[in-house]
């Protein structure tokens, strides 16, 4: 079972993703996103930093990177894609998740540790971690204020879709949303840095809660198709 | 093929919450400057397109301006044919003062 951690210009948190994986039992690899080839990744993660420096909008340039057209088909095809921060806005520029991070409402870039609830464990990005458990991790963003349509807001709730919820919201996300998935459920995105929680030396490993949770969900997928 | 110079005009959707803008107002007390309400920040972008024709240049810069340039969930875009240069006309950088014609 293999992860693949996308590096864009300006992505900062790719090898602190890697570490997290390693520590989450799996192997990692870092790829370049010029090259479309995800070297039978199982899992992509696009993680945080500033990809193209967030010109134009955090994320839009990036969502056009080579490599994006493969992470699509990775994910059209049932595979398991997380976008951290920078990477789940990549993620909704590339229309791979509904809506979009605005600036955040505050104006200020938010660097701080936050409370998140894991509103659902039928995930596998949640897997194992039970509903109501709360998360401590950093959020580090100018521009992560959850923003959709009145309707798809209403949908994400109703369909079960909203995977995280801000206790206290940094950024004026829209019903305090944290993370969400996408409706077949194998793509999430978050803005919190889980990646920066995965030991208690960094202030919390409540973080690798998640890292375990893909990692183990991945591994079950591959084992039942190899039964097949 | 001859070129054709565009202007995209970018700004947030109306009833979007617009951060930049509120801070701008915020921050015309300090100017002691009053009487002015509702701004809105967006970002301008210029490019030249070559093409065979002034249709098939526009053409371009529309699917540009929406899948590039703005964000359609919470954007809007307005483009314009601009002639020479830049229809926003300044001194160089480093020269002393402002200079340049009309917009």
């Amino acid at each position: 079972m293999k992860v693949g951690i996308v590096v864009f210009p300006g992505s900062n948190c790719d090898t602190d993703a890697l570490h997290a994986v390693r520590l989450a039992g799996a192997s990692g690899e870092l790829l370049w996103h010029e090259e479309p080839d995800l070297h039978g990744s199982d899992v992509v993660i696009l993680p945080g930093g500033f990809a193209y420096g967030d010109y134009l909008r955090a994320g839009v340039i990036a969502r056009f990177s080579p490599i994006m057209r493969s992470v699509a088909a990775h994910a059209a095809r049932g595979g398991l894609v997380l976008g951290i921060c920078n990477g789940f806005q990549v993620l909704a520029e590339a229309g791979l998740l509904p809506g979009a991070l605005l600036r955040n409402a505050t104006l200020r870039f938010v660097h701080r540790w936050v409370t998140v609830r894991v509103e659902r464990s039928d995930s596998p990005f949640t897997a194992g971690v039970p509903e109501g458990t709360l998360l401590r991790m950093p959020v580090a963003h100018g521009e992560g204020c959850y923003f959709a349509e009145p309707e798809t807001l209403d949908a994400l709730e109703r369909d079960g879709r909203v995977l995280f919820r801000y206790l206290d919201n940094p950024n004026g996300s829209l019903r305090d949303i944290a993370g969400i998935r996408s409706a077949a459920g194998n793509v999430a995105g978050l803005m919190p840095h889980p990646e920066r929680a995965a030991e208690p030396l960094l202030g919390s490993d409540d973080g690798l809660r998640l890292f375990r949770s893909l990692v183990e969900s991945a591994g079950e997928a591959l084992a039942a198709g190899a039964r097949r | 093929m001859p070129d054709f110079r565009y202007a995209v005009a970018v700004m947030p959707k109306a009833g979007i919450l617009d951060p930049p803008g509120r801070a701008v107002e915020q921050s015309l007390p300090h100017l002691e400057i009053g009487g002015i309400r509702d701004v809105r920040v967006g970002r301008r972008v210029e490019l030249t397109v070559e093409a065979a024709d002034e249709p098939a240049a526009r053409a371009v810069v529309e699917r540009l301006a929406h899948e590039l340039l703005s964000n359609p969930l919470i954007e809007t875009y307005a483009i314009e044919a601009i002639g020479g240069a830049s229809s926003i006309r300044g001194a160089p950088a480093g020269s002393a003062g402002p200079a340049g014609g009309p917009a």
